[in-house]
Protein backbone atom coordinates (compact mmCIF):
# COMPACT_ATOMS: atom_id res chain seq x y z
CA UNK A 1 0.00 0.00 0.00
CA UNK A 2 3.18 2.05 -0.25
CA UNK A 3 4.84 4.15 -2.93
CA UNK A 4 4.47 6.47 -6.11
CA UNK A 5 1.72 5.17 -7.69
CA UNK A 6 -0.90 4.41 -5.21
CA UNK A 7 -4.43 3.93 -6.63
CA UNK A 8 -6.91 4.26 -3.80
CA UNK A 9 -9.61 0.91 -4.55
CA UNK A 10 -12.65 2.18 -7.05
CA UNK A 11 -15.37 3.22 -5.33
CA UNK A 12 -19.03 3.52 -7.06
CA UNK A 13 -19.25 6.90 -9.00
CA UNK A 14 -16.21 8.55 -7.96
CA UNK A 15 -17.33 12.45 -7.72
CA UNK A 16 -13.48 13.76 -7.44
CA UNK A 17 -11.24 11.58 -9.52
CA UNK A 18 -7.58 12.60 -9.45
CA UNK A 19 -4.95 10.73 -12.21
CA UNK A 20 -1.12 10.63 -11.98
CA UNK A 21 -1.60 14.27 -10.75
CA UNK A 22 2.21 16.46 -11.05
CA UNK A 23 3.02 19.87 -10.25
CA UNK A 24 5.99 21.68 -10.61
CA UNK A 25 7.13 25.44 -9.89
CA UNK A 26 9.65 26.92 -12.20
CA UNK A 27 12.14 23.10 -12.12
CA UNK A 28 10.64 22.66 -8.60
CA UNK A 29 8.02 19.44 -8.31
CA UNK A 30 5.71 19.88 -5.59
CA UNK A 31 3.24 17.12 -7.01
CA UNK A 32 4.81 14.05 -8.20
CA UNK A 33 2.14 11.44 -9.60
CA UNK A 34 -1.02 11.42 -7.11
CA UNK A 35 -3.96 9.86 -7.81
CA UNK A 36 -7.09 9.11 -6.06
CA UNK A 37 -11.04 8.80 -6.26
CA UNK A 38 -13.31 10.58 -3.66
CA UNK A 39 -16.93 8.82 -3.84
CA UNK A 40 -20.36 11.17 -3.57
CA UNK A 41 -20.60 11.62 0.00
CA UNK A 42 -17.01 10.51 1.44
CA UNK A 43 -15.02 12.66 3.84
CA UNK A 44 -11.20 12.71 2.91
CA UNK A 45 -8.66 13.88 5.00
CA UNK A 46 -5.24 14.80 3.70
CA UNK A 47 -2.62 14.90 6.15
CA UNK A 48 1.22 14.63 5.58
CA UNK A 49 4.34 17.08 6.93
CA UNK A 50 4.25 21.17 6.16
CA UNK A 51 5.91 21.24 2.36
CA UNK A 52 4.28 18.27 1.22
CA UNK A 53 1.96 19.39 -1.77
CA UNK A 54 -0.87 19.59 0.86
CA UNK A 55 -2.46 22.85 -0.39
CA UNK A 56 -0.96 22.95 -4.09
CA UNK A 57 -3.45 19.39 -4.20
CA UNK A 58 -6.63 21.27 -2.89
CA UNK A 59 -5.84 23.89 -5.18
CA UNK A 60 -5.58 22.19 -8.59
CA UNK A 61 -8.79 20.80 -7.83
CA UNK A 62 -10.26 24.05 -8.05
CA UNK A 63 -8.57 25.04 -10.81
CA UNK A 64 -6.54 27.97 -8.42
CA UNK A 65 -3.66 26.51 -9.72
CA UNK A 66 -3.21 24.32 -13.19
CA UNK A 67 -1.74 21.44 -12.99
CA UNK A 68 1.38 20.83 -14.92
CA UNK A 69 0.30 17.13 -16.22
CA UNK A 70 -2.46 14.31 -15.36
CA UNK A 71 -5.33 14.32 -15.25
CA UNK A 72 -8.66 16.19 -12.35
CA UNK A 73 -12.00 15.14 -12.87
CA UNK A 74 -15.09 16.99 -10.95
CA UNK A 75 -18.51 15.70 -11.37
CA UNK A 76 -17.49 14.89 -15.00
CA UNK A 77 -15.47 18.03 -15.32
CA UNK A 78 -12.22 17.92 -17.32
CA UNK A 79 -10.32 20.69 -14.83
CA UNK A 80 -7.51 20.48 -17.14
CA UNK A 81 -9.61 21.06 -20.26
CA UNK A 82 -8.09 24.73 -21.73
CA UNK A 83 -11.30 25.66 -22.88
CA UNK A 84 -12.73 24.73 -18.78
CA UNK A 85 -16.05 26.27 -18.03
CA UNK A 86 -14.27 28.25 -14.84
CA UNK A 87 -17.95 29.12 -12.93
CA UNK A 88 -19.43 25.37 -13.86
CA UNK A 89 -16.73 23.80 -11.71
CA UNK A 90 -16.46 26.36 -8.90
CA UNK A 91 -20.19 26.58 -8.56
CA UNK A 92 -19.28 22.75 -8.07
CA UNK A 93 -16.61 22.98 -5.56
CA UNK A 94 -16.83 25.12 -2.63
CA UNK A 95 -13.10 26.22 -0.71
CA UNK A 96 -12.65 27.29 2.56
CA UNK A 97 -9.37 28.84 3.26
CA UNK A 98 -7.33 28.86 6.02
CA UNK A 99 -6.91 32.41 6.64
CA UNK A 100 -10.73 32.90 6.00
CA UNK A 101 -10.34 35.49 3.44
CA UNK A 102 -13.80 37.55 3.83
CA UNK A 103 -14.08 40.53 2.57
CA UNK A 104 -14.04 42.43 5.22
CA UNK A 105 -16.22 45.86 3.25
CA UNK A 106 -19.46 43.89 3.53
CA UNK A 107 -21.36 42.34 6.59
CA UNK A 108 -21.49 38.26 7.24
CA UNK A 109 -24.65 38.69 5.68
CA UNK A 110 -23.60 40.46 2.95
CA UNK A 111 -20.62 38.28 2.34
CA UNK A 112 -22.62 34.89 2.43
CA UNK A 113 -25.05 36.57 -0.26
CA UNK A 114 -22.33 37.88 -2.62
CA UNK A 115 -21.94 35.34 -4.99
CA UNK A 116 -25.29 34.19 -5.67
CA UNK A 117 -26.52 37.52 -6.32
CA UNK A 118 -22.89 39.21 -8.47
CA UNK A 119 -21.42 35.22 -9.85
CA UNK A 120 -24.99 33.43 -10.13
CA UNK A 121 -27.60 36.36 -10.26
CA UNK A 122 -30.22 35.11 -8.50
CA UNK A 123 -33.09 36.44 -6.99
CA UNK A 124 -32.20 38.83 -4.15
CA UNK A 125 -35.33 37.70 -1.80
CA UNK A 126 -33.99 34.41 -2.18
CA UNK A 127 -30.87 34.87 -1.65
CA UNK A 128 -30.98 36.64 1.86
CA UNK A 129 -33.49 34.20 3.43
CA UNK A 130 -31.45 31.12 1.99
CA UNK A 131 -28.55 33.45 3.94
CA UNK A 132 -29.96 33.79 6.89
CA UNK A 133 -30.80 30.34 7.03
CA UNK A 134 -26.88 29.25 6.33
CA UNK A 135 -25.69 31.27 9.48
CA UNK A 136 -28.25 30.15 11.98
CA UNK A 137 -26.71 27.10 10.16
CA UNK A 138 -23.43 27.98 11.51
CA UNK A 139 -24.73 29.19 14.86
CA UNK A 140 -24.30 32.62 13.83
CA UNK A 141 -28.01 33.68 13.80
CA UNK A 142 -27.70 37.06 15.37
CA UNK A 143 -24.21 38.08 13.55
CA UNK A 144 -26.00 39.11 10.33
CA UNK A 145 -25.29 42.61 10.43
CA UNK A 146 -21.56 42.17 11.84
CA UNK A 147 -18.81 43.07 9.87
CA UNK A 148 -15.78 40.22 9.73
CA UNK A 149 -13.32 42.59 11.74
CA UNK A 150 -15.60 42.33 14.57
CA UNK A 151 -15.86 38.79 15.00
CA UNK A 152 -13.35 36.55 16.27
CA UNK A 153 -11.31 33.79 14.09
CA UNK A 154 -13.80 30.99 15.19
CA UNK A 155 -16.80 33.12 13.82
CA UNK A 156 -14.88 34.50 10.83
CA UNK A 157 -14.42 30.94 9.84
CA UNK A 158 -17.86 29.67 10.16
CA UNK A 159 -19.07 32.77 7.93
CA UNK A 160 -16.91 31.35 4.95
CA UNK A 161 -17.91 28.11 5.26
CA UNK A 162 -21.70 29.43 4.93
CA UNK A 163 -20.12 31.37 1.99
CA UNK A 164 -19.06 28.59 0.54
CA UNK A 165 -22.57 26.73 0.61
CA UNK A 166 -24.73 29.17 -0.14
CA UNK A 167 -23.10 28.36 -3.96
CA UNK A 168 -24.60 25.02 -3.41
CA UNK A 169 -21.67 23.05 -3.91
CA UNK A 170 -21.48 19.25 -4.41
CA UNK A 171 -17.71 19.03 -2.94
CA UNK A 172 -16.22 21.07 -0.15
CA UNK A 173 -12.69 21.92 -0.04
CA UNK A 174 -10.99 22.80 3.50
CA UNK A 175 -7.34 24.28 3.57
CA UNK A 176 -5.95 23.87 7.18
CA UNK A 177 -9.22 26.20 8.20
CA UNK A 178 -8.67 25.38 11.44
CA UNK A 179 -4.79 26.14 11.29
CA UNK A 180 -4.99 30.20 12.36
CA UNK A 181 -7.86 29.49 14.62
CA UNK A 182 -7.37 30.23 18.33
CA UNK A 183 -7.68 26.34 20.22
CA UNK A 184 -10.74 27.82 22.29
CA UNK A 185 -12.47 28.22 18.53
CA UNK A 186 -11.27 25.20 16.73
CA UNK A 187 -13.65 23.10 18.15
CA UNK A 188 -16.59 25.35 17.09
CA UNK A 189 -15.39 25.40 13.50
CA UNK A 190 -14.72 20.90 13.34
CA UNK A 191 -18.48 20.82 14.91
CA UNK A 192 -19.84 22.55 11.74
CA UNK A 193 -17.65 20.62 9.45
CA UNK A 194 -18.98 17.41 11.58
CA UNK A 195 -22.29 18.26 11.11
CA UNK A 196 -21.41 18.75 7.10
CA UNK A 197 -19.96 15.27 6.75
CA UNK A 198 -23.03 14.14 8.67
CA UNK A 199 -25.48 15.60 6.13
CA UNK A 200 -23.74 13.56 3.09
CA UNK A 201 -21.43 16.38 1.77
CA UNK A 202 -18.50 15.43 -0.13
CA UNK A 203 -15.49 16.76 1.78
CA UNK A 204 -11.79 16.90 1.19
CA UNK A 205 -10.24 18.28 4.25
CA UNK A 206 -5.73 19.34 4.31
CA UNK A 207 -5.88 19.31 8.18
CA UNK A 208 -3.22 18.69 11.17
CA UNK A 209 -6.26 18.00 13.27
CA UNK A 210 -5.29 14.44 13.96
CA UNK A 211 -8.55 13.23 16.39
CA UNK A 212 -10.70 15.22 13.77
CA UNK A 213 -9.31 12.72 11.52
CA UNK A 214 -10.24 9.96 12.77
CA UNK A 215 -13.37 10.54 14.08
CA UNK A 216 -14.67 12.21 10.45
CA UNK A 217 -12.73 10.71 7.83
CA UNK A 218 -13.92 7.66 5.90
CA UNK A 219 -10.57 7.26 4.22
CA UNK A 220 -7.11 8.87 5.17
CA UNK A 221 -3.98 10.34 2.77
CA UNK A 222 -0.74 10.89 4.00
CA UNK A 223 1.48 12.87 1.49
CA UNK A 224 4.97 13.75 1.83
CA UNK A 225 7.50 15.31 -0.69
CA UNK A 226 4.41 15.09 -3.71
CA UNK A 227 3.63 11.76 -3.27
CA UNK A 228 1.20 9.42 -1.61
CA UNK A 229 3.05 7.42 0.95
CA UNK A 230 0.01 5.34 2.71
CA UNK A 231 -3.61 5.65 2.94
CA UNK A 232 -6.61 3.94 4.41
CA UNK A 233 -9.25 4.22 6.80
CA UNK A 234 -8.76 6.18 9.85
CA UNK A 235 -8.86 2.99 12.03
CA UNK A 236 -6.31 1.12 10.15
CA UNK A 237 -4.04 3.92 9.35
CA UNK A 238 -4.00 5.36 13.18
CA UNK A 239 -3.20 1.63 14.87
CA UNK A 240 -0.88 0.09 11.98
CA UNK A 241 0.76 1.99 9.76
CA UNK A 242 3.37 0.72 7.95
CA UNK A 243 5.75 3.24 5.91
CA UNK A 244 8.37 4.41 8.47
CA UNK A 245 8.16 8.12 7.30
CA UNK A 246 4.18 7.93 8.43
CA UNK A 247 5.14 6.51 11.87
CA UNK A 248 7.68 8.83 12.13
CA UNK A 249 5.26 11.85 11.45
CA UNK A 250 2.12 9.92 13.57
CA UNK A 251 4.49 10.09 16.43
CA UNK A 252 5.44 13.54 15.71
CA UNK A 253 2.13 14.98 16.22
CA UNK A 254 -0.12 12.80 17.98
CA UNK B 1 -25.37 95.20 2.62
CA UNK B 2 -24.43 98.69 2.84
CA UNK B 3 -23.81 98.87 5.98
CA UNK B 4 -21.39 96.27 5.42
CA UNK B 5 -19.71 98.55 2.63
CA UNK B 6 -19.74 101.88 4.69
CA UNK B 7 -18.18 99.83 7.87
CA UNK B 8 -14.83 99.33 5.32
CA UNK B 9 -15.14 102.36 3.84
CA UNK B 10 -14.90 103.64 7.20
CA UNK B 11 -12.50 101.22 8.00
CA UNK B 12 -10.26 102.19 4.84
CA UNK B 13 -11.02 106.17 6.07
CA UNK B 14 -9.92 105.68 9.76
CA UNK B 15 -6.78 103.26 9.39
CA UNK B 16 -5.83 103.17 6.27
CA UNK B 17 -7.18 99.31 5.89
CA UNK B 18 -8.15 98.95 2.19
CA UNK B 19 -10.44 95.95 1.39
CA UNK B 20 -11.69 97.07 -2.11
CA UNK B 21 -13.81 94.22 -2.42
CA UNK B 22 -16.71 95.12 0.42
CA UNK B 23 -16.92 98.42 -0.85
CA UNK B 24 -16.52 98.83 -4.67
CA UNK B 25 -19.23 96.69 -6.26
CA UNK B 26 -16.70 96.00 -9.49
CA UNK B 27 -13.87 94.64 -7.30
CA UNK B 28 -16.46 92.40 -5.49
CA UNK B 29 -17.58 90.98 -8.87
CA UNK B 30 -14.05 90.57 -10.26
CA UNK B 31 -12.59 88.32 -7.01
CA UNK B 32 -15.99 86.73 -6.80
CA UNK B 33 -15.30 85.80 -10.36
CA UNK B 34 -11.81 85.00 -9.81
CA UNK B 35 -12.97 82.55 -7.14
CA UNK B 36 -15.59 81.10 -9.27
CA UNK B 37 -12.80 80.27 -12.13
CA UNK B 38 -10.75 78.51 -9.13
CA UNK B 39 -13.24 76.19 -8.39
CA UNK B 40 -14.35 75.56 -12.01
CA UNK B 41 -10.40 74.75 -12.61
CA UNK B 42 -10.48 72.18 -9.42
CA UNK B 43 -13.80 70.81 -9.81
CA UNK B 44 -12.63 69.77 -13.73
CA UNK B 45 -9.26 69.02 -13.08
CA UNK B 46 -10.20 66.75 -9.88
CA UNK B 47 -12.55 64.61 -11.64
CA UNK B 48 -10.63 64.48 -15.12
CA UNK B 49 -7.50 63.71 -12.76
CA UNK B 50 -9.30 60.98 -10.84
CA UNK B 51 -10.48 59.18 -14.10
CA UNK B 52 -6.91 59.18 -15.45
CA UNK B 53 -5.59 57.84 -12.24
CA UNK B 54 -8.16 55.20 -12.50
CA UNK B 55 -7.75 54.25 -16.39
CA UNK B 56 -3.87 54.36 -15.74
CA UNK B 57 -4.25 52.18 -12.75
CA UNK B 58 -6.01 49.85 -14.63
CA UNK B 59 -3.96 49.89 -17.38
CA UNK B 60 -1.05 48.97 -15.42
CA UNK B 61 -2.49 45.37 -14.78
CA UNK B 62 -2.64 44.75 -18.58
CA UNK B 63 -1.13 42.20 -20.06
CA UNK B 64 0.90 43.93 -22.45
CA UNK B 65 4.24 45.19 -21.62
CA UNK B 66 3.53 48.16 -24.39
CA UNK B 67 0.75 49.11 -22.61
CA UNK B 68 2.07 49.19 -19.32
CA UNK B 69 5.78 50.83 -20.23
CA UNK B 70 3.41 53.55 -21.94
CA UNK B 71 1.38 54.12 -18.67
CA UNK B 72 5.37 54.14 -16.91
CA UNK B 73 6.57 57.04 -19.11
CA UNK B 74 3.47 59.09 -18.65
CA UNK B 75 3.79 58.89 -14.91
CA UNK B 76 7.82 59.57 -15.01
CA UNK B 77 7.23 62.32 -17.09
CA UNK B 78 4.27 64.07 -15.28
CA UNK B 79 5.69 63.42 -11.99
CA UNK B 80 9.53 64.36 -12.25
CA UNK B 81 8.72 67.51 -14.14
CA UNK B 82 7.70 70.81 -12.30
CA UNK B 83 3.62 71.64 -13.56
CA UNK B 84 4.46 75.30 -14.36
CA UNK B 85 6.50 73.93 -17.00
CA UNK B 86 3.70 71.86 -17.67
CA UNK B 87 2.03 74.81 -18.14
CA UNK B 88 4.00 76.78 -20.32
CA UNK B 89 4.66 73.51 -22.68
CA UNK B 90 1.31 72.68 -23.15
CA UNK B 91 -0.28 76.28 -23.66
CA UNK B 92 3.04 78.05 -25.52
CA UNK B 93 4.58 75.13 -27.38
CA UNK B 94 1.77 72.71 -28.03
CA UNK B 95 -0.51 75.60 -28.40
CA UNK B 96 1.39 77.10 -30.67
CA UNK B 97 1.86 74.13 -33.30
CA UNK B 98 -1.85 72.41 -33.23
CA UNK B 99 -3.69 74.11 -36.15
CA UNK B 100 -6.10 77.36 -34.89
CA UNK B 101 -9.68 77.52 -36.13
CA UNK B 102 -10.84 80.26 -38.55
CA UNK B 103 -13.28 83.06 -37.12
CA UNK B 104 -16.49 84.17 -39.25
CA UNK B 105 -14.43 87.39 -39.25
CA UNK B 106 -11.59 85.62 -40.94
CA UNK B 107 -9.14 85.91 -38.41
CA UNK B 108 -7.62 82.72 -36.54
CA UNK B 109 -7.81 81.62 -33.34
CA UNK B 110 -6.01 78.52 -31.07
CA UNK B 111 -8.19 75.93 -30.87
CA UNK B 112 -8.26 75.84 -26.82
CA UNK B 113 -8.08 78.89 -24.58
CA UNK B 114 -6.02 79.57 -21.64
CA UNK B 115 -8.87 77.69 -19.55
CA UNK B 116 -8.61 74.63 -21.21
CA UNK B 117 -5.05 74.18 -21.77
CA UNK B 118 -4.89 75.18 -17.74
CA UNK B 119 -7.53 71.92 -16.99
CA UNK B 120 -5.93 69.65 -19.47
CA UNK B 121 -2.49 70.68 -17.94
CA UNK B 122 -3.44 70.30 -14.26
CA UNK B 123 -5.17 67.11 -15.16
CA UNK B 124 -2.25 65.63 -16.03
CA UNK B 125 -0.26 66.62 -13.61
CA UNK B 126 -2.06 65.81 -10.78
CA UNK B 127 -3.30 62.13 -13.27
CA UNK B 128 -0.09 61.01 -12.97
CA UNK B 129 0.53 60.95 -9.28
CA UNK B 130 -3.49 59.45 -9.35
CA UNK B 131 -2.24 56.51 -11.29
CA UNK B 132 0.69 55.52 -8.17
CA UNK B 133 -2.26 56.27 -5.18
CA UNK B 134 -4.65 53.83 -6.95
CA UNK B 135 -2.08 51.37 -8.04
CA UNK B 136 -0.95 51.40 -4.52
CA UNK B 137 -4.76 50.91 -3.45
CA UNK B 138 -5.00 47.88 -5.52
CA UNK B 139 -1.90 45.81 -4.82
CA UNK B 140 -2.84 46.38 -1.09
CA UNK B 141 -5.72 44.39 -1.67
CA UNK B 142 -4.47 40.22 -0.57
CA UNK B 143 -3.97 38.57 -3.40
CA UNK B 144 -6.00 35.68 -1.38
CA UNK B 145 -8.74 37.95 -0.75
CA UNK B 146 -8.87 37.93 -4.71
CA UNK B 147 -8.53 34.36 -4.72
CA UNK B 148 -11.06 33.59 -2.33
CA UNK B 149 -13.63 35.81 -4.93
CA UNK B 150 -12.10 33.18 -7.67
CA UNK B 151 -12.92 30.32 -5.65
CA UNK B 152 -16.69 31.69 -5.34
CA UNK B 153 -16.50 31.94 -9.11
CA UNK B 154 -16.00 35.64 -9.93
CA UNK B 155 -14.48 36.82 -13.30
CA UNK B 156 -11.45 39.15 -13.17
CA UNK B 157 -14.08 41.91 -13.72
CA UNK B 158 -16.32 40.99 -11.68
CA UNK B 159 -13.95 40.54 -8.02
CA UNK B 160 -12.09 44.44 -9.64
CA UNK B 161 -15.95 45.95 -9.19
CA UNK B 162 -17.47 44.06 -6.19
CA UNK B 163 -14.25 43.29 -4.20
CA UNK B 164 -10.41 45.27 -5.66
CA UNK B 165 -12.08 48.30 -6.19
CA UNK B 166 -14.03 49.25 -2.95
CA UNK B 167 -11.31 48.51 -0.85
CA UNK B 168 -8.35 49.72 -2.36
CA UNK B 169 -10.35 53.10 -2.84
CA UNK B 170 -10.52 52.77 1.28
CA UNK B 171 -6.56 51.82 1.28
CA UNK B 172 -5.64 54.89 -0.76
CA UNK B 173 -8.14 57.89 0.20
CA UNK B 174 -5.80 59.36 2.49
CA UNK B 175 -3.17 59.70 -0.29
CA UNK B 176 -6.20 60.51 -2.55
CA UNK B 177 -7.17 63.55 -0.66
CA UNK B 178 -3.65 65.10 0.21
CA UNK B 179 -3.09 64.80 -3.72
CA UNK B 180 -6.36 66.80 -4.76
CA UNK B 181 -6.09 69.19 -2.08
CA UNK B 182 -2.54 69.92 -3.56
CA UNK B 183 -4.27 70.14 -7.00
CA UNK B 184 -6.90 72.44 -5.66
CA UNK B 185 -3.77 75.19 -4.49
CA UNK B 186 -1.80 74.24 -7.62
CA UNK B 187 -4.67 75.90 -9.90
CA UNK B 188 -3.04 79.12 -8.76
CA UNK B 189 -0.45 78.16 -11.56
CA UNK B 190 -3.14 79.24 -14.30
CA UNK B 191 -2.33 82.66 -13.14
CA UNK B 192 0.54 82.31 -15.61
CA UNK B 193 -1.08 82.04 -18.51
CA UNK B 194 -3.58 84.85 -17.49
CA UNK B 195 -6.22 82.33 -16.48
CA UNK B 196 -8.66 85.05 -14.41
CA UNK B 197 -8.52 82.78 -11.67
CA UNK B 198 -8.14 83.96 -7.56
CA UNK B 199 -4.70 85.00 -7.49
CA UNK B 200 -4.81 86.78 -11.00
CA UNK B 201 -8.13 88.87 -9.77
CA UNK B 202 -6.43 89.80 -6.61
CA UNK B 203 -2.51 90.95 -8.88
CA UNK B 204 -5.36 92.84 -10.60
CA UNK B 205 -7.09 94.51 -7.63
CA UNK B 206 -4.02 95.31 -5.29
CA UNK B 207 -1.96 96.76 -8.64
CA UNK B 208 -4.94 99.61 -8.83
CA UNK B 209 -5.33 100.13 -5.26
CA UNK B 210 -1.84 99.68 -4.04
CA UNK B 211 -3.66 97.09 -0.93
CA UNK B 212 -0.99 94.52 -1.48
CA UNK B 213 -0.79 93.41 2.12
CA UNK B 214 -4.54 93.31 2.46
CA UNK B 215 -5.24 91.25 -0.94
CA UNK B 216 -2.41 88.94 0.39
CA UNK B 217 -4.10 88.74 3.90
CA UNK B 218 -7.16 87.93 1.91
CA UNK B 219 -5.97 85.61 -0.55
CA UNK B 220 -4.67 83.28 1.90
CA UNK B 221 -7.78 83.30 3.50
CA UNK B 222 -9.76 82.19 0.53
CA UNK B 223 -7.52 79.35 0.24
CA UNK B 224 -7.79 78.07 4.06
CA UNK B 225 -11.91 78.66 3.61
CA UNK B 226 -11.90 76.55 0.15
CA UNK B 227 -9.15 74.19 1.39
CA UNK B 228 -10.93 73.76 4.55
CA UNK B 229 -14.13 72.73 3.45
CA UNK B 230 -13.17 70.43 0.70
CA UNK B 231 -10.74 68.64 2.89
CA UNK B 232 -13.55 68.66 5.34
CA UNK B 233 -16.09 66.72 2.77
CA UNK B 234 -13.42 64.71 2.10
CA UNK B 235 -12.79 63.14 5.28
CA UNK B 236 -16.63 62.88 6.03
CA UNK B 237 -16.47 61.18 3.12
CA UNK B 238 -13.60 58.99 4.32
CA UNK B 239 -15.09 58.47 7.98
CA UNK B 240 -18.66 56.96 5.65
CA UNK B 241 -16.54 54.58 4.20
CA UNK B 242 -14.32 53.23 7.20
CA UNK B 243 -15.18 49.65 7.70
CA UNK B 244 -16.27 48.44 11.09
CA UNK B 245 -13.16 46.58 12.55
CA UNK B 246 -10.95 46.67 9.55
CA UNK B 247 -7.53 48.51 10.59
CA UNK B 248 -4.65 48.96 8.03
Amino acid sequence: MSGDSVVAPKLAAPIVQLIDVRKTFGAVPVLNGISFDVAKGEVVCIIGPSGSGKSTLIRCINALLPVTSGTIRVADIEVGDPRLDKLALRRKVGMVFQQYNLFPHRTALQNVMMAPLHVLKQDRIEVEARARALLAKVQLAGKEDTYPGELSGGQQQRVAIARSLAMRPEVMLFDEVTAALDPETVKEVLVTIHELADEGMTCLLVTHEMGFAREVADHIYFTDKGVIVEHGPPQEFFTAARDERTRRFLSQVL
Amino acid sequence: MNAVADWFRTLYETTGINLTIFYDAYDFQRYAAGIGMTLFLSVASIVASVVIGAAGAAAQGSGSALVRQSVQAFVVVFRNTPPLVQIFFFYFGVGAVIPGIETSYGTREPLLGNVAWAVISLSLFAGAFNVEIFRSGIEAVPRTTLEAAEALGYTRLGAYRHIVLPLAVRVCLPALNNNLINLLKTTTLAYAIAVPETLYAAKQIWSESQNVLEMMLLLLATYMVLVGVFAGLMHQWERQMRIPGYHR
